[in-house]
């Protein structure tokens, strides 16, 4: 099994608090994985270490084959990211931020409109290529930044919480997106709060509290449990720490 | 990555910002008429030269020279006479009514002292609530006895030696000459520092930041993609003030117009760097708004000599002005602008900035990638 992201004993702090408690993922290549926890239980300071934001304290990462605090840049080069906030620029169109990203990830001027063509017909959005991305419905947003996220052909894509407030037909769409860079041999490496989405995945894990609580198939997850559904799961884990913390 | 996809990667960054401030029409418009409007309020309203003086004249003892030199006060355009009165009792109420600016009060027995060679005593009385306009006021009041002194007939004249005073460079103190070079700092700071600073924390608030360092795009081109379209906004700024100073107010422009636009673009430089650092700085946009405004546009203002002379600051304002860079480009601009001054004179104004600029950008990229770490 080829590896698209391998992390070992990864820590991060923040002067006492530890918000990254010593994890260790492994993500082959290809596959869809889920990373889940509730707010606050460190994922998107994992995130942000796997993808260069953050040094860790401690422990190793890598990413697309490379080291992600010696080798950032080579990193750099084969990831996509798309983050909890809207990630595209409001006051450009469509085409003008496909431009503005194929440039930086030094695409040449054939291939940014090959593939801008290509992804604003797939999106079905070519009538509004020219018209200003604010102007744009939230769900046509969040699935052209993640085709702009993709548009450098990552070898692994990081999406943070990438269907919030999107409607379930526009989130069904985006996973047959998230299906479709898999099957073409990009790994996506998935945050959601969205429980039916967590079922999607290959493979996922559950955050509790700086730490990894569970990770396998949903089906192994729910049949380790013996419960129906990765909700029940997730609740069963998250619940200790809620109350421990209210208490 | 290789050397010419850095090239396009910036290029495409430099394009994306340039849309957006070309997209950005009001914001746009404000800064391109900022400087027309500045000179031409500032030149209009601001002014500290004077030219009603109100006068009030004490004479106890009327005569002969006293009157000559009354005479020299009411044909003079500056001043208008408001009293005139034998004692000074008369004057304290003036002054604190505000209804007199000058008073100039007249011992008895001018004509006999003078006739004697004996001293003449005379006194000018200024208010100085204003300390600009006091100076000034002073100064013409100063200038008409002496040019009254020196019409005296031959032997009489030279009987007290004042230190004199010419005024060069701007011989008839025209205070437009002196805020123009501040005004052209002052649009400077706020279209490199501010909008820079804006700029920056706005990726930051919205999350495009996070996006541009996760790209291969290293800290150096973030920055110089940034800053880049403002040091072409802030060169047409300097162009359209040095235009309006000429065409409305007749300023002077006596040096090279390439030095001072050199010497701009360093001021430039400082005011990005600035810029960058006060963004890396702060979390929001709002607080990178006032940061910039406290740290940069007051200062500018204020200790900075535009306005107010540094030697009239109290003395840890004084030292505090040694570190805001508009002190020194003033000094540039204005002596280039009036003095017609080159390198050779300004060379040490020019490194100080010089080395500002190498010390901001060098903190500016580090603090950039404190964030990562």
């Amino acid at each position: 099994m080829t590896l698209a992201i391998e992390v070992k004993d990864l820590t991060r702090r923040f002067g006492d608090f530890t918000a990254v408690d010593s994890i260790s993922v492994d993500v082959a290549v290809g596959e869809v994985f889920g990373f889940l926890g509730a707010n606050g239980a460190g994922k998107t300071t994992a995130i942000k270490v796997l993808i260069g934001l953050l040094a860790p304290t401690s422990g190793s990462a890598r990413v697309a084959g490379f080291d992600v605090l010696t080798q950032s840049e080579e990193v750099r080069k084969r990831i996509g990211y798309m983050s909890q906030r809207f990630s595209l620029y409001d006051d450009l169109t469509p085409r003008e931020n496909i431009t503005l990203y194929g440039g930086i990830y030094g695409l040449s001027d054939a291939e940014i409109r090959a593939r801008g063509d290509a992804m604003l017909n797939d999106l079905g959005i070519m009538q509004v290529a020219g018209k200003l991305v604010s102007t744009l419905p939230l769900g046509w947003k969040q699935k052209l930044a993640f085709s702009v996220a993709m548009l450098h052909r990552p070898d692994v894509v990081f999406l943070d919480e990438p269907t919030g407030g999107v409607d379930p037909v526009t989130r069904r769409q985006f996973w047959e997106m998230i299906y479709a860079a898999a099957a073409r041999g990009t790994t996506v490496f998935v945050t959601t709060h969205y429980m039916d989405e967590a079922e999607y995945c290959d493979r996922l894990s559950i955050m509790v509290d700086g730490r990894i609580a569970a990770m396998g198939t949903p089906a192994a997850l729910k049949a380790e449990f013996g419960v129906s559904s990765i909700d029940e799961v997730f609740v069963r884990l998250a619940r200790p720490a809620t109350a421990a913390a209210a208490g | 990555m290789r050397a010419p996809e850095r090239i396009q990667a910036l290029v495409a960054f430099v394009v994306k910002e340039l849309r957006h401030i070309l997209r950005d029409r009001q914001t746009l418009t404000i800064l391109l008429l900022l400087p027309l409007a500045q000179v031409v309020l500032f030149g209009f309203a601001i002014r500290t030269d004077v030219n009603d003086i109100r006068l009030a004249i004490v004479d106890a003892a009327p005569d002969d020279a006293s009157l000559a030199l009354r005479a020299r006060f009411t044909g003079n355009g500056r001043f208008r006479v408001v009293a005139t009165a034998a004692t000074v009792d008369v004057l304290e109420p003036l002054f604190r009514r505000g209804q007199a600016d000058v008073a100039i009060v007249i011992a008895p027995g001018l004509a006999r002292a003078l006739a004697d060679g004996t001293p003449a005593r005379l006194q000018l009385i200024t208010d100085a609530s204003n300390p600009n306009t006091g100076t000034t006021m002073q100064t013409y009041a100063g200038a008409v006895v002496r040019a009254w002194q020196a019409a005296l007939p031959g032997a009489r004249q030279g009987v007290t030696i004042e230190p004199q005073v010419r005024m060069r460079f701007n011989p008839t103190l025209e205070s437009v000459n002196l805020f123009v070079p501040g005004l052209i700092a002052l649009v400077l700071t706020l279209v490199t520092a501010q909008m820079t600073a804006i700029s920056l924390s706005r990726e930051k608030e919205r999350g495009t930041l996070e996006i541009l360092l996760v790209s291969p795009l290293r800290p150096w081109q973030i920055i110089l993609g940034k800053v880049a379209p403002y040091l072409l906004l802030a060169f047409a700024n300097v162009v359209t003030a040095l235009v309006a100073a000429w065409v409305v107010f007749h300023v002077p422009f006596r040096g090279s117009l390439l030095l001072l636009l050199a010497a701009s673009t360093l001021y430039a430089l400082v005011g990005l760097a600035l810029g960058v650092l006060i963004a890396a700085r702060t979390e929001s946009q709002r607080t990178a708004m006032m940061g910039s405004m406290i740290g940069t546009m007051l200062p500018s203002t204020l200790l900075s000599g535009m306005i107010f002379p540094i030697a009239s600051l109290p003395w840890p304002l004084q030292l505090v002005s040694n570190i805001v860079p508009a002190r020194w480009f003033i000094v540039i601009v204005r002596g280039i602008m009036l003095k017609g001054a080159g390198v050779v004179h300004l060379w040490q104004e020019l490194l100080v900035l010089t080395v500002m600029f190498a010390v901001l950008f060098a903190v500016a990229i580090r603090s950039f990638r404190a964030r990562l770490a």
